[in-house]
């Protein structure tokens, strides 16, 4: 069938620039370039990635976003147009990949931090120590004394395992399968220089990666990938996967062309097997259940790791992370709305969740509230985009801030919303060996230490304009937020003043 | 009165002595120590507070309040009947003096609790916790009212004018006490709120402060979740409140509370021998959002002793000196030389150590008097 959707870019090239050198067309990992005398574009192949353009040493090629216009309408936008063209051709679901690109507000753009002035000082982050360590895991609400046989204080508990932070960082799950093994390799490698962790998804753990096992969280999934004795005795910690901002209520599936030998052995599948995430666990199917499995979790492990719950916000979130608290959970995953995804059906994606700004605030309220918020630490997540998203989500309660697309975006990627194809011609969200090698995980772990490094800088310049010199001082301090532009309700929800009170 | 949630930030001087064999003396030296220090204040708030004030009332809450009318008084005493047995109740003594004005109802109660109230249903409160409540109670939702200390054979002194005339105006060199505290305030604007000078009290913890503790927003939070009310517009009053959790409902030991609020860098830690480290690193973990960041320097009191403590950077000065069984810690040397001219020893306590001058246990008394 002829599709009725015109190319959205135009690729052109400058032929009078142009050397000839096929640069362009071998790195086209979408074949949307040829060499006929001269570099020709299928221009409804080309998805906006720039790997072609970035890497042309004459700079010869531009790429534009289509011109040709479609008659103005407000309501029938050209998004909706085109979708119902594409699944009138196809019949199918429309798939989207990273996160929610709609302009819903972004909470973070109407929140601005404080800074101190004459009363108490500022500090000086180049002259004085400023500390963002954070420990990942459950504490006690109170800390209890006995007297030690020389009549010092002693602790008479002892405290559940923690995950050392060296910054409020950590890389959010990606799989092998969504991502590449290069690309996971440089998540490792960043993760142990920076003294942070990055996380497994659900696709197992591959050899490769065990030397870096104390900077990895494993994650146990619906379709329970890779999880085997030996894998659970990896990691730093272990995270049971719900749900994903991307895709709340949502399973995955990486179809059986994508499950080539190193994959398979990793997931613990057949070569060529479709690997089905069911939506919900199969075992579990309410919170009595999830606490079975974080108790089981926790006696593979030997009790030696903390063991958490990754969750979409939804829109009872609050009441929801307060029973995985209370099921033992030690840390809770919170994905916000704008989290990233390998593929994901669109409507889901654009549709549902909730922003992570809200979701954080009701969680750490209600955690609050009921006297819990010690039991589990925080991980917030979904569209964090810079240090001071990071800063404004600690303020709001979070401990740590998890990053996904930021790091693809690191490493590279150009969100071009098409890892689903697996045609990443930057490397990353592909199997396919010849788009694999191009990224180098030295260097790629290279520009993610260099990112966590500057937002930790820049994080330390935020606390030193607040006077503060540990992030613990930060955290839950909403009284160094003030809102700009946002109603009374949504105030009240985020627990913010508004700018001017 | 002042709006009860705005915050208002202020500059001060501190200073405080105690007698460790609980030898009494008149509020007289640390007025004129407080005085020396004229240049930190600027006559919007001044105060102190005294231990072992009250001996014949030793064992009840003496709860010193502040009212903006009779109204307001008639339905805090009403509330004070109806929750404790009113052993004493009367004006604060005051004298007039020219720079103050707008004085609040100044009365003090001395109160008892009731046993059979601190059963509720099936809880049992510790008499304590009881009075901690019904503070909350006043402070929260009595308008017009205020709680200035509601601890036992001690009391708060305080208002609004320079330390020294505030002093005067209660008339203390009227009090004998063991441990003095006094605070000079400099606040940033002019709020007139008596209630805001310093020290605070909750029970018979006071405190008294110079810098601002940049962390509120967490430790007003940390602290709400407990069941205190921040309710009185400045920073100094968590210091309180996070004494009496840690060290009262918590039962830390004081080297932990001390660990909590000025928490020693994790570099230091990491470096400490392993069960200290443990220790301190287990503190932080879990009493990250009672740590105090910002400058500060504290005189933090109660019946059995007192102690001082600074930002673990030091960002507000604190002398210490010693002279036979008395220990004292002001802003500056120049309040202690004015008191006590020839010191056994004197030094700068260092950022975030605090330094501890407890009351002797009996009997030591006269093995010091020897000396």
């Amino acid at each position: 069938m002829t599709s009725l959707v015109l190319p959205e870019f135009l690729h052109r090239v400058d032929h009078q620039r142009c050397r000839r050198c096929k640069r362009c067309v071998m790195s086209c990992g979408f074949g949307a370039l040829q060499f006929l005398e001269r570099v020709v574009a299928d221009h409804a192949k080309c998805v906006g990635c720039h790997r072609c353009a970035t890497f042309c040493p004459e700079g010869a090629i531009t790429i534009e976003r289509n011109p040709t216009a479609l008659r103005y309408n407000a309501h029938w936008s050209e998004e909706h147009r085109k979708a119902i063209w594409r699944q009138a051709e196809s019949g199918g679901m429309l798939l989207s990949a990273m996160g929610n690109d709609k302009p819903y507000p972004s909470y973070f753009d109407h929140l601005l931090l404080d800074a101190c002035q004459v009363t108490n000082p500022s500090i000086d982050p180049l002259r004085e120590p400023m500390e963002l360590r954070t420990y990942l895991g459950s504490k006690p609400e109170r800390l209890e004394f006995g007297a030690g046989p020389d009549g010092k204080p002693r602790l008479t508990v002892e405290l559940a395992p923690q995950v050392q932070l060296e910054t409020p960082l950590v890389f959010s799950a990606m799989s092998f399968g969504s991502i590449s093994l290069n690309a996971q390799k440089a998540l490792a490698m960043a993760a142990e220089k920076c003294g942070i962790t990055m996380n497994t998804g659900e696709g197992g753990l591959h050899k490769d990666l065990y030397p870096y096992s104390r900077h990895v969280v494993i994650q146990v999934a619906s379709g329970r990938f890779g999880v085997s004795p030996e894998y659970l005795q990896q990691g730093a910690a272990v995270e049971i996967k719900i749900g994903q901002g991307a895709k709340p209520g949502i399973g995955g599936h990486l179809p059986g062309e994508k499950v080539p030998h190193e994959i398979s052995e990793t997931r613990m599948v057949p070569v060529g097997t479709d690997c089905l995430s069911p939506a919900p666990h199969h075992d579990i199917y309410s919170i009595e259940d999830l606490a079975q499995l974080i108790g089981a979790l926790k006696e593979a492990t030997r009790y030696e790791k903390p063991v958490g719950v990754k969750i979409a916000a939804v829109h009872n979130v609050a009441a929801i992370a307060s029973g995985i608290v209370r099921a033992g959970a030690d840390f809770i995953f919170l994905d916000g709305f704008r989290g990233g995804t390998g593929a994901a059906p669109t409507v889901i994606r654009d549709h549902v969740g909730l922003p992570i700004e809200l979701a954080v605030a009701a969680v750490d309220d209600r955690l609050r509230r009921e006297g819990i918020r010690n039991r589990a630490s925080l991980v917030v997540a979904g569209g964090i985009r810079s240090s001071a998203d990071v800063a404004k989500a600690v303020a709001l309660g979070a401990d740590v801030c998890a990053i996904g697309t930021a790091a693809l975006v690191a490493m590279g990627c150009h969100l071009c919303q098409k890892c689903y194809t697996g045609n990443c011609s930057w490397g990353i969200a592909t199997q396919r060996s010849e788009l694999v090698r191009r990224l180098e995980p030295d260097v790629a772990a290279e520009r993610l230490v260099n990112l966590v490094r500057a937002w930790s800088l820049e994080l330390k310049e935020i606390l030193g304009a607040l006077g503060l010199n540990a992030i613990e001082s930060l955290r839950g301090s909403r009284e160094r937020l003030r809102a700009v532009g946002l109603d009374q309700t949504t105030l009240d929800i985020l627990g913010v003043k508004p700018a001017g009170r | 009165m002042w709006k009860k949630d705005e915050r208002i930030p202020s500059g001060c001087a501190i200073s405080g002595f105690i007698n460790r064999c609980g030898r009494k003396e008149s509020g007289e030296a640390i007025l004129r120590s407080i005085a020396a220090m004229h240049e930190r204040s600027n006559g919007l708030g001044g105060g102190f507070a005294v231990y072992g004030c009250y001996p014949e009332y030793a064992a009840c809450y003496a709860f010193h309040l502040m009212f903006e009318s009779e109204a307001a008084r008639d339905r805090v005493e009403e509330f004070l009947r109806r929750s404790f047995v009113v052993q004493g109740a009367e004006p604060i003594p005051t004298r007039s003096v020219a720079s103050i004005t707008d004085q609040p109802l100044l009365w003090r109660y001395f109160l008892e609790v009731r046993p059979e109230s601190l059963t509720v249903g099936n809880t049992f409160l510790t008499e304590e916790d009881f009075v901690v409540a019904a503070v909350m109670e006043i402070n929260a939702h009595f308008d017009g009212a205020y709680v200035a200390s509601s601890g036992k054979n001690m009391g708060v002194f305080k208002g609004v004018g320079y330390p020294e005339e505030i002093g005067r105006f209660y008339r203390l060199e009227e009090y004998q006490g063991y441990l003095w505290t006094a605070h000079g305030r400099f606040p940033t604007n002019t709020p007139g709120w008596w209630g805001g000078a310093h020290p605070f009290a909750l029970l018979d913890w006071s405190v008294v402060h110079n810098g601002e503790i940049s962390s509120y927003g967490i430790n007003k939070r940390y602290l709400e979740g407990h069941g205190y009310l921040c309710r009185l517009g400045t920073d100094t009053e968590v210091i309180a409140y996070l004494f009496d959790l840690f060290q009262r409902r918590h039962g830390l030991p004081l080297s932990a509370t001390c660990l909590a609020l000025a928490a020693p860098f994790w570099s230091e830690i990491d470096r400490l021998p392993p069960e200290e480290a443990t220790i301190a690193r287990a503190v932080r973990m879990v009493y990250g959002s009672g740590l105090l960041n910002g400058p500060f320097s504290i005189i933090v009191a109660n019946r059995s002793g007192m102690i001082g403590l600074n930002d673990r950077i030091k960002l507000r000065p604190m002398v210490v000196a010693e002279r036979g069984e008395t220990v004292y810690m002001a802003s500056e040397e120049a309040a202690i030389r004015e008191i006590c001219p020839s010191v056994d020893r004197l030094w700068y306590a260092r950022g975030g150590e605090p330094v501890v001058a407890a009351m002797m246990p009996l009997g030591a008394e006269a093995e010091a008097e020897v000396a």
